[in-house]
């Protein structure tokens, strides 16, 4: 490990030192850190999204002359790999970049059941791997011991969605509609759990296949069922095209909740069909945290928008995120030895413009995101312009509830 | 009752586009012996054909619809010169595999430029709403299009001299090529109106839907059921096999979860082509 | 030739063991993997001349039965992985019997339905975690001494599994099963009619064609450490193994081997490669376009065509 950090160093050095111009007295040095994302298929949107952070966060570090740890400064090298959004080859990419990259530390790949597959081969390393975009529980429930989740577990999805419904309407007969795939599902249960105690009702309660293609049969059930409300959804294509069939078949409906798909700039070209759709979200660029460290909000928000042109939804934000925590742990240990790093992560506790993180340490669900709340964000119309105002939780809001 | 009725109407409109999108791909596989696995990305092209006319380059939703037939067309004839004329006659695995490349590349290219997030074309048509159950103007007009399309495709193969030499290659090759067919040019023609039909397909299903570069794959395999249940290489079976599909969806849906559609769906497919492996609703091959 | 194959897979054991190259054994595994998949397809495609889309139903439904073995019941992994293949082939032969009676793109079409609705029940199932599917605890891997030691093992199993394909591929082919095979691949109503007992043999070679799949993906599976529907039951990696037998040519034995691990390694290089990973889709397409269009027979048939002398050592 050692040597081949300074084995990198001194390739890394002339070229370093000359571009930033960093203090003479520290030794430079090269960290790597690998993964893989999906640059074809299906998750490649996300995951897109997620590397972009990565990067922002990466060149905002070398330009500011890298992560100062036990006297050393460390550069910021990337290795990563396309995973085609299938874990076939995940294993084996990852295995390449521990062994033959000589990566020391790693991001996850994107999608809850990529990121189970990559963290067998960084649990056999010993090597620390920050999950971003992999919300489901049940790699954390394993005897992991060297993963650390940013995101907010999937049982945190629809609760500020539900909350907020049974504010505006305690009796609203819910629809409840999801795709099966793992997330969904994972999604899924805890809703069933809550809404059971907070006493509403689902009137359905039904999962389709991801390659449904036509909802109007779905949406014909809802509204032979006469619901007010339905919550549900999966990915992108699919909540996309449930939104609009919704709004082209008058459901109906006065509140709708989807997964993951609303968050997306794209979806305001649904246009009317996305007005008062709301998304549970990990992060909005309207969140106002007080950083301990790193940017606010706005500022990344606007770093974010002039390097890449778009306005970075919760999965970028998740990868710049995913980044400060691993600089933030590396600077704390002041040290870059896997079992000291996942130490500093054990005992942080912070907030950064991503909100609060802290990782469980209970060996049964060891690396579990405890401290990261998530908010609800809904397109609304203003000024004729299509917007996604932040409705819940009410300290957070920009803007009033559409019911 | 009521919401029955809406099932079978809204399975009816729906159903007619599904026949259309197999049109293509029993057309080609009668004719030519090639299962044509490029079909969902070229149908994936028909609707990034209309996101491109209508929403970049600002052409009413509709005349996307002629647009895509002739690129359809023009695609499909090149694509058959390319990758499909020196197939033609060899074992029937050599044309599945060079439509899966041809597939790859699609996806690829497709992926390279519009990554895979979904893309939504807004088309206002009026609708009607009866009893609280809305049918959409877009799903109505889709149906008819298709409808006008395989009459238009039925009255080609069967009414004109061109239409009757592509049969008569389907048929018999050799005896086609005895009597003074140029077979070739015919399978060129027949492999580039399938295209079109695919392509024209997917325009139709863009203004109804949103759609991501990966949205054909259920496409493809809704059109191999669509296919069997309207028979191998008969398009007009197609249309009747495409309304059967979705008369199954709107119906089945009401009486069991959701997630069960699929499995009904294949296991019928299974199951038809086991008692009627030339199709339910055409026993003779046209 | 067997043991041209036993040599060829004790150096694939053992080349990465003594150097200690965990990346090489990564690839190697991959691809030994795709090779199971190519060459119990090859029996079927190469020599009863049947295509098979939905191959990739026995290595899904192989690895659910026995992951949830070891998950559920705490079996070891051989004894769960050869339950899977013995399953498995029953269940094929018992498909066999049914959708064999069609011919040609009939056939290949039933399989594809075969494999959908397969993967949509599983989606269904709660006892196999439905749609999540079911994630392996990380103690699973304590009986094989720890998860280090554990890929070893799995690995040479992988290789011994592989190795068995390839000496099944070539006990076929020099049998009278093989012979009655090939028979009904170039004709099957001469065959009926030379005696050769068509419908019994071919549901045999779709059930023998399912066992090592089925092993394998109990043991690709479980070093995976996570099975659900959607990666099990990929009809992607289908239609791949079908190029790979067509790539190495079929009806040879270790025509589908070659073509195997040449895919394997031209999409993991294009994968890792920094100029053309973005366009390694569309590069692996047409790569493969001008390998269907100019050469016919595949890897096999253009060796032997231009080497004649190969003909009779390489089968």
């Amino acid at each position: 490990m050692k040597s081949s950090a300074t084995f990198f160093g001194v390739s890394g050095l002339a070229v370093a030192a000359l571009i930033a111009g960093t203090a003479p007295s520290l030794a430079q040095d090269m960290l790597t850190i690998g993964f893989t994302a999906s640059q074809t298929g299906k998750l490649n949107n996300d995951s897109t999204a997620q590397m972009r952070g990565f990067e922002l966060w990466r060149d905002e570090v070398n330009a500011a002359g890298g992560i100062k740890a036990g006297g050393k400064q460390y550069k910021i090298n990337f290795v990563s790999y396309d995973d085609e959004s299938q874990n076939t080859r995940v294993q084996q990419l990852y295995t390449r970049i521990i062994v033959q990259d000589k990566a020391q530390f790693l991001f996850s790949p994107y999608s809850s059941g990529l990121v189970a597959t990559a963290a067998i081969v960084s649990e056999q390393y010993g090597k620390v791997m920050l999950t971003t975009g992999g919300a489901e529980e049940k790699p954390y429930r394993l005897g992991n011991k060297y993963l650390f989740q940013v995101y907010s577990p999937a049982d945190q999805y629809l609760k500020g969605a539900l909350l907020a419904l049974k504010e505006k309407n305690p009796k609203a007969k819910i629809a409840f509609v999801y795709e099966d795939d793992p997330f969904s599902k994972a999604v899924a249960q805890a809703v069933r759990a809550q809404a059971k105690q907070d006493g509403m009702s689902l009137s359905l309660d039904e999962s389709y296949s991801g390659s449904t293609t036509d909802f109007g049969p779905i949406i014909n059930k809802v509204i032979a069922d006469k619901a007010d409300a339905l919550l549900g959804g999966g990915h992108y294509a699919d909540g996309a095209t449930l939104a609009r069939q919704l709004h082209d078949q008058n459901a109906g409906l006065k509140w709708v909740t989807l997964l993951v798909a609303p968050d997306s700039p794209n979806f305001a070209t649904l246009g009317d069909a996305a007005v008062g759709v709301s998304v549970p979200s990990q992060w909005e660029p309207q969140v106002s945290f007080k950083p301990d460290f790193g940017p606010t909000a706005a500022e990344f928000t606007k770093r974010f928008s002039d390097k890449y042109k778009i306005e970075p939804g919760y999965h970028a934000a998740g990868g710049y995120a995913a980044g400060m925590l691993l600089q933030h742990a590396i600077e704390q240990a002041q040290s870059v030895e896997p079992a000291k790093v996942a130490d500093a992560l054990n005992k942080m506790d912070v907030t950064t413009m991503f909100g609060r993180t802290k990782f469980s340490t209970n060996p049964k669900e060891h690396g579990l995101q405890t401290g990261h709340e998530m908010v609800l964000a809904q397109w609304q119309k203003k000024n004729g312009k299509l917007v996604k105002e932040v409705i819940w939780p009410k300290a957070a809001k920009t803007a009033d509830i559409l019911y | 009752m009521i919401a029955i009725l809406a099932s079978v109407f809204d399975g009816v409109l729906v159903g007619a586009v599904y026949g259309l999108a197999a049109m293509g791909l029993t057309l080609i596989w009668g004719v030519m012996n090639v299962i044509n696995l490029a079909h969902g990305a070229i149908t994936v092209f028909g609707m990034f054909g209309l996101y491109f006319l209508a929403t970049e380059l600002g052409l009413p939703a509709y005349s996307a619809v002629p647009i895509s037939i002739l690129g359809g067309f023009v695609a499909g004839v090149a694509l058959y010169w390319i990758a499909v004329h020196r197939i033609i006659g060899r074992p029937e695995l050599m044309s599945l595999l060079a439509t899966f490349a041809v597939n790859m590349m699609l996806v690829g290219i497709g992926t390279a430029l519009w990554t895979t997030s979904p893309f939504n074309v807004p088309v206002s048509l009026p609708g009607v709403t009866w009893e609280g159950y809305t049918f959409t103007g877009t799903h109505m007009m889709a149906a008819v299009l298709a409808v006008v399309i395989a009459g238009l495709l039925y009255v080609f193969l069967h009414h004109t001299r061109t239409g009757k030499a592509i049969r008569a290659v389907a048929d018999n090759r050799g005896a086609a090529e005895l009597s003074g067919i140029p077979t070739a040019q015919m399978l060129a023609l027949a492999f580039g109106l399938g295209i079109a039909l695919a392509a024209v397909s997917g325009t139709l299903i863009a203004t109804m839907f949103p759609f991501t570069i990966l949205s054909g794959e259920a496409y493809q395999l809704k059109s191999f059921v669509v296919t069997v249940l309207g028979g191998l290489g008969n398009p007009a079976g197609a249309l009747i096999g495409g309304i059967a599909l979705g008369l199954v969806e709107g119906i089945a849906t009401r009486f069991m979860p959701v997630s069960w559609i699929p499995i009904i769906e294949f296991g019928l497919f299974v199951l038809c082509l086991l008692a009627f492996p030339r199709g339910i609703f055409a026993p003779s091959k046209a | 030739m067997p043991w041209l194959i036993l040599l060829a897979a004790l150096g694939c054991a053992l080349i990465p063991y003594w150097t200690d190259d965990v990346q090489l054994r990564e690839g190697l595994l991959l691809a030994a993997v795709y090779v199971i998949l190519a060459s119990n397809l090859n029996l079927m495609i190469g020599y009863a001349g049947y295509i098979n889309f939905g191959n990739i139903v026995f290595f899904g439904l192989g690895g659910y039965i026995s992951v949830y073995l070891v998950s559920e019941w705490h079996w070891p992994l051989p004894a769960a992985a050869v339950l899977a293949g013995v399953a498995v082939s029953a269940v094929a032969l018992l498909f066999g019997l049914g959708i064999l009676r069609l011919r040609g793109a009939f056939f290949a079409l039933a399989t594809i339905g075969i494999n959908e609705a397969v993967r949509q029940l599983v989606t269904n199932f709660e006892p196999w975690g439905g749609a999540s599917g079911i994630y392996l605890a990380f103690d699973a891997y304590e009986p094989l001494g720890g998860p280090m030691q554990a890929l070893w093992i799995v690995y040479f199993l992988v290789i011994a599994v592989t190795a068995l394909s390839l000496l099944l591929s070539f006990a076929i082919k020099n049998s009278k099963f093989g012979l009655g095979l090939i028979a009904i691949g170039q004709n099957e109503n001469a065959a009926a009619t030379l005696g050769v007992p068509t419908p019994l043999y071919k549901a045999l070679v779709y059930s023998a064609s399912a066992v090592l799949p089925a092993i394998g993906g109990g043991l690709y599976f479980f070093k995976s450490g996570i099975i659900e529907p959607g990666g099990a039951f990929n009809l992607g990696t289908s239609i791949e193994a079908i190029v790979m037998v067509m790539l190495g040519g079929p009806g040879t034995v270790i025509g589908p081997a070659l073509g195997a691990a040449l895919y394997e390694e031209l999409r993991g290089a294009l994968l890792t490669s920094d100029i053309f990973s973005h366009l390694q889709l569309v590069i692996a397409g047409a790569l493969l376009l001008v390998i269907v269009l100019f050469i016919p027979g595949g890897l096999m048939g253009f060796i032997h065509r231009r080497l004649a002398w190969t003909r009779r050592w390489l089968e």
